[in-house]
């Protein structure tokens, strides 16, 4: 099988590998690179436990080859925090119990990522539709839509208007 | 009745019961840093990868794996006939059936695992997967559990000694006589046919293993995505003792696991073929399932076929229930139920209503689809048993011409009557259905909805209600009634303080997305008022956690949580003691507050928890054992009863059939809360996993055995989109038997949701004539109803014989 020299560059440091002309960019991404955040959930690109952001496009890494990567910038779970800490989304997610098991969760993430660069102030309707790529069997997305809407509303600065997590009423 | 709001006891600092603590669990999922099943990876580590049957029943005349084995990187291809050289190509079901880890001569069913291929990389292994061939001779499947039944049905398990049909076992509870005799002098009777389809689990992680046999010490490590660690590990045991495997021997180690819902406790072949090839090979070997495989294999569940009758007066008081079902478990009871409950916990049918008697019997039969029956978010059939008879109530509110609501406040068991002797043998522990009634009429605006729904039918536009008010059962069990394989279903704890008040906790559960590392922190805060925030929780390792019997059947709170409780009260008493030493004072004189004990009469005179951990290191009373440390195996003296009352509000295009979740308000009671915010999170999934099957999932087979649902392209879980903003609310109505009056809540709205919905969807095309709807109620069913395509299912054909929508007149 013919082999390939791919160079990508992950959360901002650059990797290079030879690899198959087969091999799927999930795979490069957590058997080569290690980087096991980054989940797999099916074989029909339906789940979207898999996405991560290539050049800043929210893609679904099990459908795409490794070498159609070459050259992109990536971005993945592991690279939304940084030295202040977990970014304004990952904080909605604690805050309001947006994920369970966690495993649909860092594909939620960079969807939702994804979402907030583009439309800082997404409406409900917008949220569901852009996560709809994204299976949760845990949540029933009642949480993640409000984690969104969390991190969409400490982003503009109103930190202290960021809704708390209700308690069950 | 505790007030719903209550404060609780403990501050925000401990962290106790009732608030609703941030879980510890989260940081690590949302960075990456969880560590799933397919995180792991061992130096020289191989991959298996599985040939599996492409038809659903024949012969197996060869199989060849001379071009697979010329592929670089495949070392081996394992087939029944090299396991049976060690006499491991059968294993025993969690139920005393058998079924084939690997088939020596025969398959019975479509994705049935054929022989299994190790290679050095995941890739490699697929290489060898494609270039294995396998020469079958097709036979006729028997795919339909009634034909299964009938007298020229050929006899699927020949492999049985004695088998002569394809029954597997008969079941019944209540008193049949008196039951036939009350619906014999009865005023009204009312009867539906209906089918509680097979679905699966769908867990966003499919199932794994990572076998790591070690050639030297002859010991075996198996990292698993299994929600019963321990048990698992003595199954292995018992598997694999003759070839040296004994119990002290294995160790299982259960990882993250991204969601299990009971597809995670049975033993798949998957798992023995890895851990045969890690023997074989002295190397380790992983095995993970695709996502086809898994919904093509493994982790099915339902699929019971009732017939059911209610037997009321003119009235509408419900006097007797009688239900004959049909079940279809495919080609082995590889169900986990508890030994003496074959049909699980099915008996709860008569649900929250008191009636005079009641009888139930179930037949299960072998077919060939996968080993199904798993407890699917479902504490042992409950799920069918009230979606039977929250379906066959709103049948009976129609014919008598009563508001379902009503029809069910008058059925209601009273408050008074708990504890509640039921017509089958349960003794429910406490109860006020009214109460979840009332607060869910009103979250809903009940009244209002019946006007709209007025206004709306008479301009002709499909508006529905619908009701549901189930009773669950949750706690398996006491160690009386209830074991799997023998072991008594109790659970366990393990706590321990150390000298600078910092605690680990260790249980014999396992979360897959519960959030036990915080729940169960807070139920040792609460008991001993260290803060939860410094208690670990440790689950899933049978080497280092206490013996227990897993997580599934909402079973955690009633049990290993119980267990918490009584190991930290041991600790508590310990520390009075200490505390008494201390304070120079006697145990009695000595008043406790989360955290601290004090002289009676003089507050500041006290101590914390902190020092007297500390001291039962350092500075210990005369002749006291030293340590921190205390164990509980709690075994339950009753199950728990949690309850509640779902409304569900429903709008139906005329044109295409679809259905709109347009509200759904979810009125639970499971008793004392631990955190709410998780407790309402469980309620969100546990609604959703009931949407589902009600509006789309079905795992549905042609007549030659081929599964049509086996992507996530055909099986519809719901995204977002069709997900409703569930609304929540809660009474609560505490346990009297468990120690913090807690009852558990995994799996009520997975159960209460799918008849709510139906009922929904029935009520909005009653006046249309349509009684009953079988779920899913996709378009093409709702189509079908709208254009007055009645018995056999209307658009869909389905091969269990029982259609989609019956009218009873057009
Ligand atoms: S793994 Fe499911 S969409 Fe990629
Ligand atoms: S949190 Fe488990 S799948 Fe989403």
């Amino acid at each position: 099988m013919a082999r390939h020299n791919v160079t990508v560059t992950v959360n901002g440091e650059a990797h290079s590998r030879e690899v198959d002309s087969r091999l799927l960019l999930v795979h490069l991404i957590r058997d080569e690179l290690a980087l096991t955040g980054t989940h797999i959930g099916c074989d029909t690109t339906h789940c979207g436990a898999c996405t991560v952001l290539v050049d800043g496009v929210p893609t679904k890494s099990c459908t795409v080859l490794a070498v159609q990567a070459d050259g992109a910038e990536i971005g993945t779970v592991e690279g939304l925090a940084d030295a202040n800490g977990m970014s304004a989304l990952q904080e909605g997610f604690m805050q309001e119990h947006g994920l369970q098991c966690g495993f649909c969760t860092p594909g939620m993430l960079m969807t939702g990522t994804a979402l907030l660069a583009r439309n800082a102030n997404p409406g409900e309707a917008e949220i569901r539709e852009a996560i709809s790529g994204n299976l949760c069997r845990c949540t029933g997305y009642v949480n993640i839509v409000k984690a969104v809407e969390y991190a969409a509303a400490k982003m503009a600065g109103a930190d202290d208007d960021a809704p708390a997590a209700e308690e069950a009423n | 009745m505790a007030d719903a709001t209550a404060k609780p006891r403990t501050s925000a600092k401990i962290c106790g019961m009732g608030h609703s603590m941030k879980r510890k669990e989260d940081p690590r999922f949302l960075q990456g840093k969880g560590n799933y099943i397919d995180d792991h990876t061992l130096p020289g580590m191989l991959w298996l990868d599985i040939v599996r049957s492409p038809i659903a029943y024949g012969k197996i005349v060869n199989i060849d794996s001379s071009k697979a084995l010329e592929i670089d990187g495949v070392l081996a291809v394992l087939t029944g006939k090299d396991l049976e050289a060690y006499g491991l190509h059968w294993m025993p079901t969690l139920m005393s059936d058998t079924q084939m880890v690997l088939p020596t001569d025969t398959v019975m069913y479509q994705a049935q695992e054929v022989a299994g291929v190790i290679a050095t990389s995941r890739y490699a292994a697929a290489d060898g997967v494609a270039a294995v061939e396998v020469e079958y001779e097709a036979m006729t499947p028997v795919m339909d559990p009634f034909k299964a039944l009938e007298d020229d049905a050929p006899v699927l398990r020949t492999d049985k000694e004695g088998q002569e049909d394809n029954r597997i076992w008969h079941w019944e509870a209540g008193d049949k006589e008196a039951t036939d005799k009350i619906f014999d002098e009865a005023d009204v009777v009312v009867r539906e046919k209906m089918h509680v389809p097979r679905i699966h689990v769908a867990s966003i992680e499919t199932c794994g293993c990572l076998a790591d046999f070690n050639p030297v010490e002859g010991h075996l490590t198996v990292y698993m995505t299994t929600q019963a660690p321990h048990a698992i590990r003595t199954v292995l045991a018992l598997v694999a003792g003759h070839v040296g495997l004994s119990e002290e021997k294995i160790r299982v180690v259960s990882p993250d696991i991204g969601g299990g819902f009971g597809g995670k406790v049975p033993v798949y072949p998957g798992y023995v073929i890895a851990i045969a090839a890690s023997v074989v090979l002295g190397k380790p070997v992983k095995w993970i399932e695709d996502r086809m495989e898994n919904l093509q294999a493994d982790s099915f569940a339902r699929d019971y076929h009732m017939d059911a009758e209610v037997a009321a007066d003119a009235g509408g008081k419900i006097k007797a229930l009688r239900i004959k079902t049909l079940a279809d478990h495919g080609y082995a009871d590889a169900q986990a139920a508890p030994s003496k409950f074959p049909a699980g916990l099915f008996s709860i049918c008569t649900g929250s209503y008191d009636m005079e008697n009641a009888y139930a019997e179930v037949d299960a039969v072998y077919t060939n689809k996968p080993p199904g029956g798993v407890a699917y978010r479902c504490s042992f059939r409950v799920t069918e048993a009230v979606h039977c008879l929250e379906r066959i109530v709103d049948t009976l509110a129609h014919k008598v011409g009563k508001d379902p609501a009503t029809l069910r406040e008058e059925n209601f068991i009273p408050k008074e009557a708990f504890p509640y002797h039921s017509p089958l043998g349960w003794e429910y522990d406490s109860g006020d259905y009214q109460a979840a009634m009332d607060k869910a009429k009103e979250m809903i605006g009940y009244d209002d909805l019946r006007k709209e729904q007025a206004e709306k039918r008479e301009r002709g536009e499909l508006m529905g209600i619908g009701v549901c008010s189930f009773t669950e059962v949750l706690g398996a069990g006491p160690s009386k009634d209830f074991d799997i394989l023998g072991i008594k279903m109790f659970d366990s704890a393990e706590v321990r303080v150390h000298p600078t008040g910092k605690a680990i906790a260790r249980f014999g559960t396992k979360s897959q997305g519960q959030g036990h590392e915080t729940t169960y922190a807070q139920i040792i805060a609460e008991e001993l008022g260290l803060p939860a925030a410094h208690v670990q929780v440790e689950e899933g390792d049978t080497d280092t956690a206490p013996y227990g019997l897993g997580t599934y059947a909402s079973r955690s709170t009633p049990t290993a949580g119980a267990a918490g409780v009584m190991a930290a009260r041991k600790l508590r008493d310990k520390a009075r003691k200490i505390a008494a030493h201390l304070l120079e004072v006697s145990e009695e004189d000595l008043d406790w507050e989360p955290g601290t004990f004090s002289v009676k009469g003089a507050p500041d005179k006290s101590v914390t928890i902190q020092d007297c951990a500390f001291a039962a290191y350092t500075n210990l009373p005369e002749g006291m054992e030293p340590g921190m440390e205390a164990t509980n195996y709690y075994d339950p003296p009753n199950l728990t009863f949690p309850f509640g009352t779902y409304i569900c509000v429903v709008d139906i295009d005329r044109g295409t059939g679809e259905v709109t979740v347009r509200r759904f308000v979810a009125v639970d009671d499971c008793g004392n809360i631990i955190n709410p915010m998780i407790v309402q999170g469980q309620i969100h999934g546990g609604l959703t996993q009931g949407l589902g099957p009600a509006l789309y999932e079905e795992m549905t087979y042609d007549e030659d055995g081929n599964n049509q649902a086996g992507s996530f392209m055909d099986y519809l879980v719901p995204t977002a989109v069709e997900t409703p903003a569930w609304e929540t609310g809660h009474t609560v109505t505490p346990s009297p038997h468990h120690p913090l009056g807690a009852k558990g809540v995994g799996e009520s709205a997975t159960v209460g949701a799918p008849p709510a919905i139906a009922n929904a969807v029935v009520d909005a095309l009653a006046h249309l004539g349509v009684t009953h709807m079988e779920i899913p109620i996709r378009p093409e069913r709702g189509w079908g109803a709208l254009r007055g395509e009645g018995g056999e299912g209307g658009w869909v054909v389905s091969v269990m014989g029982w259609g989609g929508v019956r009218a009873s007149q057009w």
